[in-house]
């Protein structure tokens, strides 16, 4: 495991913090700032959801962040798409390389049904925490509720597709040390939850943690390479420009 | 691709509706009835969400679906998961072979992002979604998640590109679902026409209901 301290950037550091594996944790990402995440552990994963902090009827649509982008994973130089045809977060940076889009979050049952009964009463603060339930909290702290779980990334996981579209969870994906930046396109609400990738096949619950930092900077030739990487994107920065005219 | 075809007799049906091309629908079926989508004259995408009659909070989860088969396609077998882990309805036959639930449903806002600004005021499935929804009053915007595709084929490549292809539908192929619960059905018959998920020219549908699972 890494310090957070150790995260290599010369952008300005307004924040950091870690969130402990099974933990979570949502904050707003002001317009032109960004959100760099970093796995600390070799298993960490993040189920992540985003929203128009403005109107959060506004959200994260991975299925038109998809085929905009002619892709069914994430990486550096994509965007991820609201429903409202607008750019929420770019991916400016990634030391990852691919980021699932597939699996999902687990709910309280099928935790149990995996790794089996792990309850605060026995565990204390190490009891098995569910990503479902994560995000559920996490979504009322803004009056948001379970009609407001969109379809999730998963942050730092890979799942490769066969024939057939047979899908393989890929293990030790991530390392420690890699991250990822999010830069905001306009005042986005991120909601995150670090709990263990539902396909990954350890059988122990041990989720890894991810830590964030807010930074106040951009990379604009970055920035500038999401918005050329395809024309779907283009026109998705413009719609964006329109929005906060 | 599996194929599997059904028995019953649409003359059993106890509900019957063609909805239009480009035309959406909303309509309850209830636990233990058998749904069955016909494409009625071939390639014609059926944008569809569903939702638990009595906890409309629970709803179709694409993600737990495929997680859940280990396989991105929907055929017969697959149980279609909800949003707290309990099966919605299971595909008991599919004559068409496969179905997408990746690709979400076009919407006047993506049209402009996926071809152009100028596209805006084409109709589009989730303008018939927030319309049967609203008019319906049970659901709204939030409740749009993502949606079966009936009948469209967005194959994914090796190297993770995702391919809008060719329909793989053809006139009168079906696919055929019996309800484990309680279901709000939403339908969208969708009206995109910039690209080839509905052979560029939309065509209706039609639905059809049976009591039970003899029929």
């Amino acid at each position: 495991m890494i310090k957070s301290a150790q995260i290599p950037s010369t952008a300005a550091v307004l924040y950091r913090e870690t969130i402990p594996g099974g933990g979570h944790r949502s904050l707003v990402v002001k317009a032109g700032w960004q959100l760099r995440l970093t796995a600390c552990d070799r298993n960490a994963n993040l189920a992540l959801v985003a929203f128009n902090a403005a109107l959060t009827s506004e959200r994260l649509n991975l299925p038109d962040t998809l085929k905009a982008q002619h892709t069914a994973f994430l990486t550096k130089g994509h965007c991820l798409h609201s429903d409202m045809g607008r750019v929420l977060l770019a991916i400016t940076e990634d030391r990852c390389g691919w980021h699932d889009c597939f699996g999902g979050v687990l709910n309280a049952v099928e935790t149990e049904e995996k790794y089996g009964s792990g309850r605060f009463q026995d565990l204390r603060n190490a009891f098995f925490r569910n990503g479902y339930d994560n995000l559920l909290v996490e979504l009322g702290k803004w009056d948001l509720d379970a009609r407001d779980i969109p379809m999730v990334v998963n942050l730092f996981s890979k799942v490769a597709v066969g024939s057939g579209g047979v899908l393989r969870f890929v293990p030790d994906h991530a390392q420690p040390g890699q991250d990822v930046v999010l830069h905001a396109l306009m005042d986005t609400l991120v909601v995150m939850t670090a709990v263990p990738h539902p396909m990954d096949p350890s059988p122990s619950y041990t989720p890894g943690s991810v830590s964030f930092a807010i930074e106040d900077a951009s990379d604009p030739a970055a920035l500038d390479a999401c918005r050329r990487s395809c024309g779907e994107n283009e026109r998705a920065f413009r719609n964006t420009e329109i929005f906060c005219l | 691709m599996t194929m599997s075809a059904s028995q019953r007799d649409p003359v059993n049906a106890v509900f019957r509706h063609v909805i239009g091309a480009g035309e959406p629908g909303i309509f309850d079926v209830k636990k233990g009835q058998t749904l069955r989508l016909l494409d009625l004259e071939g390639n014609q995408a059926v944008d569809t969400l569903f939702y638990n009659a009595r906890n409309i909070r629970e709803r179709y989860d694409a993600q737990r679906t495929i997680r859940r088969q280990n396989a991105l396609f929907l055929t017969t077998g697959t149980v279609l998961y909800s949003s707290l882990g309990h099966p919605m309805a299971t595909i008991t036959a599919d004559t068409c072979g496969r179905h997408d639930t990746l690709g979400g449903a076009c919407a006047q806002e993506s049209n402009t992002t996926r071809y152009a600004a100028d596209r805006f005021h084409m109709h589009a499935c989730r303008t018939n979604f927030l319309c049967s929804c609203l008019n319906d009053g049970r659901l709204t915007k939030r409740d749009l998640t993502a949606n079966v595709n009936f009948f469209m084929n967005v194959p994914v490549e090796p190297d993770g590109s995702l391919v809008f292809a060719d329909g793989v539908s053809a006139p009168l192929k079906y696919v055929e679902m019996r309800a484990e619960i309680d279901l709000i059905v939403v339908i969208s018959n969708c009206p995109q026409l910039n690209n080839p998920c509905n052979a560029w020219n939309p065509t209706p549908t039609e639905v059809i209901v049976w009591d039970d699972t003899a029929a």
